[in-house]
């Protein structure tokens, strides 16, 4: 029976011929990611900034689902309505513009405006108490970021070092910083809404994106052991050999973010975006971007670097 | 050639037969339930119980059932989540504030299951819902407490500068007064206080020197004290275990706190405004009783109870030191034990640098004289006055033990003379969750809805489902039978992590959800890394039974290392990451550490299963 295949076998495509394009490509790529961050920074969502908290209480138990429509539709976007103890009461959480701490006044308009939007047909909300809440998440999250980030580069750089070389640790190390900085950079430019669990999907698109890499790396530990040719072929034949494998898993893991995408609705919107973006930008970084490195000023491999070091020594000292 | 050890096969069925009995409990329903826990001094009993019941009856509340649990508190199971906030309310009508009563979910799983450590996934605050606490800084104990550290400030900038002074005392309204004795520089003194507390007012009239502390700063002093307490609460609540929890300030002096699904609200809620902690103060020499009974105390001291009752049926009383040798704020950990001398539950603590070295200094200088650990607490009371509630606090400060320094103490010491190990327990996760910086009252309690509506709770299934159903699918139809090995393997791995997230008591949200279809989507890639591989070992020529060996053999080496470093990327996130990020850290490494099982090892085992067997086998759908 022949295998049903898509993709064809013993490609020989020529992807180290573009590597300085590609990853000229990268490196723009990048610097206009940093940018985006520096120039537009996030928007921010309710559980990063803080805003408003108003307690309603309804004459009879309200839709809650109903309310939420409705203060989208009159303009108060991602709040969070809750039901609040039992029965009448509801809680609305939402993000204030231009609120300052202990603003009360500014709290008390706003709970007035929400109340007159939240209120249904036949049955008024009233607004029991109104007031500024702080972030969900604390100002020590940013310092353990970095923490969490040196972290995972040490621990990359350690494994990999000791099951391949320094220069993979380096080369796969740049390519995971380089997918998470693009996709990070991604809703800076777009502007879309930062929240919480989208730093969760930026922060997986590192475990993706370095699986990818190394699943490729590993195709070339093994293919610089066995085969007799220059460092630029071996590359070339490693990438084309894992090819299929890369874009099966890739499409996969591409189809199944996409179902969360169009049927998730809007609390897993943001989760998938960052998701699809970095299993696309992890995917052609492993082949355009960590390989070329490889072969490029102080990362360039050679089989030396390759070879049990162990037999090294045997080599040398067979020599006069 | 391609075979597969019985131990081998006999650790799947194990795994399998484990994850099937953990991951079971979540199909279970929780009840709405009303959970009764005795304060101090309070008991949980059948005459409770009778009580209890009788006034729901009264009240005409429905209500499933009522049982004291092993834990020893009194569970009131109801069938709606109306009907338990209205059994709470008369529950607490009925008994006052010796009990905490508090809104719980009870476990309906079967007691069998729960012995051997089987219980369901909370579900979080954006699924389920859970408990909502406000809670109130006390001001004017916020406040207070700053004068009287000003006050101790004062004193001993004083005193080490040899100027002498006849008091030092906070007045209320923001200012603390210093009176000099006679002949004493004020001018000096004066210069002294404001270079050591520039941003207050320090006025000097005659031997008088007045400190006012401005607006701007008590303002900032209670804002630091509702952050610092939301730290202080933060840490109470990882203690008790929960996750993703929301902790919020709210306006300029509250604090609200959401909890999903926590198992025993009564103690979170014990836990959460507890305040209790202790002191550590030299006992002064004299006649207590004489000097409570004459209302003569010498001015360095202050009178105590102790818990000793005496021969007139009152506490006996104390004369402690005003200064304080060291407190619960200096202390690194602490934990409960049994103290099998005193035959007492005790409590071992390890103070920090400061503590310890104050600890130290006292001790050497004092051996032989005696110490008295002071157990503080402050207890919220309820009262009903003209028929509208009136809350109020008392604090109430009580000697534990009194010891005698037998030698010099250092950093680690322990505290016995507590009433049970369940006191013990809590003192000791209290003063390990650090002290609140100003004590906090309940104002208000509910249970909450879930943050996320029906629709899109609806909506967020239905994209998980799909999500795994995509990836099956693909694999059937690509790789056929092999496919078919594939998929039975993905949903061994998802039977595993429900059944380690259970035992873990993971809560589940909807992004943690999400990120389990993730987990699978991408646990996809050993699969297919096996299977590559062994398509391409087909094609170099082998024959299928050794293509399927070198295959999987091939493939683990890759599936290690990759696994590996996406590992330790989830690992950073559950290790520095909270709420959200951190359960979904949680469920990658676990994703991962099951799908590498389940790819190399059941699934080889599988594959065994169905071509090992045959001598002669000519193709494989793959």
């Amino acid at each position: 029976m022949k295998p049903f295949n898509v993709f064809p076998y013993d490609s020989n495509i020529d992807f180290m011929r573009l590597r300085w394009i590609s990853l000229s490509v990268a490196f723009l790529l990048m610097v206009v990611a940093l940018g985006g961050m520096a120039v537009r920074g996030f928007n921010f969502s309710l559980d990063f900034t803080g805003g408003i908290g108003v307690e309603l209480r309804y004459d009879k138990t309200p839709d809650v689902d109903r309310v939420r429509e409705q203060l989208d539709a009159a303009g108060f976007h991602g709040a969070q309505v809750q039901n609040f103890g039992a029965g009448n009461d509801l809680l609305v959480r939402l993000q204030a513009e231009g609120k300052q701490e202990g603003d009360a006044d500014k709290a008390s308009s706003i709970g007035d405006a929400v109340a007159k939007a939240a209120s249904l047909a036949g049955n008024p909300a009233e607004k029991r108490s109104s007031s500024v809440i702080s972030a969900q998440v604390g100002k020590d999250l940013a310092l353990k970021g970095v923490y969490a980030v040196l972290f995972v580069i040490i621990g990359f750089l350690g494994y990999i070092s000791l099951r391949f070389e320094k220069k993979f640790a380096v080369a796969a190390i740049i390519t995971t910083l380089h997918d998470v900085l693009i996709c990070a950079g991604w809703f800076a430019l777009s502007g879309h809404e930062f929240d919480l669990n989208v730093l969760a999907g930026i922060l997986s698109v590192m475990g993706f994106s370095i699986n990818d890499t190394i699943v490729v790396f590993d195709r070339v530990r093994e293919n610089f052991r066995g085969m007799r040719a220059d460092p630029v072929t071996v590359l070339n034949k490693s990438v084309n050999q894992t090819l299929s494998r890369t874009v099966i898993t890739s499409f996969v893991a591409f189809l199944t973010v996409l179902a969360l995408y169009i049927y998730g609705g809007d609390s897993l919107r943001g989760m998938a975006e960052s998701q699809m973006i970095g299993i696309v930008i992890g995917t052609v970084s492993s082949i355009f971007v960590a390989c070329p490195l490889l072969t490029m000023g102080f990362l360039k491999v050679t089989k030396q670097d390759l070879m049990p070091k162990a037999r090294d020594e045997e080599a040398l000292a067979r020599r006069p | 050639m391609l075979e597969y050890s019985r131990w081998k096969y006999l650790i799947i069925l194990l795994v399998l037969a484990l994850s099937v009995l953990y991951a079971v409990p979540n199909a279970f329903p929780q009840d709405p339930a009303v959970q009764v826990t005795a304060n101090r001094g309070a008991k949980v009993d059948a005459v409770l119980q009778q009580r209890v019941d009788a006034a729901l009856k009264k009240a005409a509340v429905p209500f499933k059932s009522s049982a004291i649990e092993k834990d020893g508190n009194l569970l009131v199971r109801t069938s709606s989540d109306d009907a338990q906030s209205k059994a709470a309310e008369v529950i607490r009508d009925e008994l006052g504030s010796s009990y905490v009563t508090a809104l719980n979910q009870a476990s309906t799983v079967p007691g069998w299951m729960q012995a051997v450590g089987a219980k369901s996934m909370s579900l979080g605050l954006d699924l389920r819902g859970g408990v909502y606490f406000l809670m109130q800084v006390d001001r004017q104990a916020a406040l207070s407490k700053q004068f009287e550290a000003t006050a101790e400030d004062i004193r001993s900038t004083l005193r080490d500068n040899r100027i002498r002074y006849t008091s030092v005392e906070s007045m209320g309204g923001g200012s603390v007064v210093a009176k000099l004795g006679i002949g004493q520089d004020n001018a000096k003194a004066r210069q002294l206080i404001s270079r050591d507390m520039p941003t207050y007012q320090v006025d000097a009239v005659g031997e008088t020197i007045t400190v006012r502390i401005p607006q701007a700063e008590l303002d900032k002093i209670l804002t630091d004290a509702v952050q610092q307490n939301i730290g202080t609460l933060s840490n109470r609540i990882n203690e008790l275990g929960v996750a993703e929890p929301i902790i919020q300030r709210q306006g300029a002096d509250r604090v609200a706190v959401q909890l999903p699904g926590v198992q025993d609200t009564a103690q979170a809620k014990r836990i959460l405004g507890a305040t209790a902690t202790l002191e550590y103060r030299g006992v002064i020499d004299g006649n207590a009783i004489e000097a409570r009974d004459s209302g003569n105390i010498p001015p360095e001291a202050k009178l105590y109870d102790s818990k000793d009752i005496g021969p007139d049926g009152k506490p006996l009383p104390v004369l402690l030191n005003k200064r304080v040798i060291t407190s619960g704020e200096q202390l690194q950990t602490a934990s409960a034990f049994f103290d099998s001398q005193s035959g007492t539950p005790a409590v071992r603590v390890r103070l920090n640098n400061i503590g310890g070295q104050r600890m130290f200094d006292y001790s050497s200088e004092h051996v032989g004289k005696r110490m008295a650990v002071v157990y503080i607490e402050r207890v919220p009371e309820v009262k009903m006055v003209d028929g509208k509630e009136v809350r109020s606090t008392r604090t109430s400060e009580q000697v534990i033990s009194v010891a005698v320094i037998q030698s010099t103490l250092g950093k680690e010491f322990q505290t016995t003379g507590l009433d049970s190990m369940k006191e013990a327990s809590d003192l000791a996760l209290l003063l390990r969750a650090g002290a609140l910086a100003a004590p906090m009252d309940f104002i208000d309690e509910r249970t909450i809805g879930p943050s996320l509506g029906k629709e899109n709770i609806q909506r967020g299934l239905t994209a998980v489902a799909a999500s795994f159903g995509f990836a099956l699918l693909f694999f059937l139809v690509y790789y056929r039978m092999f496919g078919l090995i594939t998929c039975l393997a993905l949903l061994i791995n998802l039977l595993m992590v429900f059944a380690l997230m259970s035992v873990l008591g993971a809560t589940m949200s909807l992004p943690g959800l999400a990120g389990i279809a993730l987990t699978v989507g991408m646990s996809v890639d050993a699969n297919v890394l096996i299977n590559e591989r062994i398509r391409e070992e087909l094609r170099l020529g082998l024959p299928p039974q050794k293509a399927i060996a070198e295959g999987y053999d091939r493939a683990s080496g890759t599936i290690l290392d990759a696994n590996v470093t996406a590992f330790l990327a989830g690992l950073a996130m559950a290790a520095f990451g909270t709420g959200p990020l951190r359960g979904f850290g949680i469920t990658t490494m676990l994703g991962i550490a099951t799908s590498a099982y389940t790819a190399v090892s059941v699934s080889r085992g599988i594959a065994t299963l169905i071509y090992g067997g045959k001598r002669k086998l000519k193709s494989v759908a793959i």
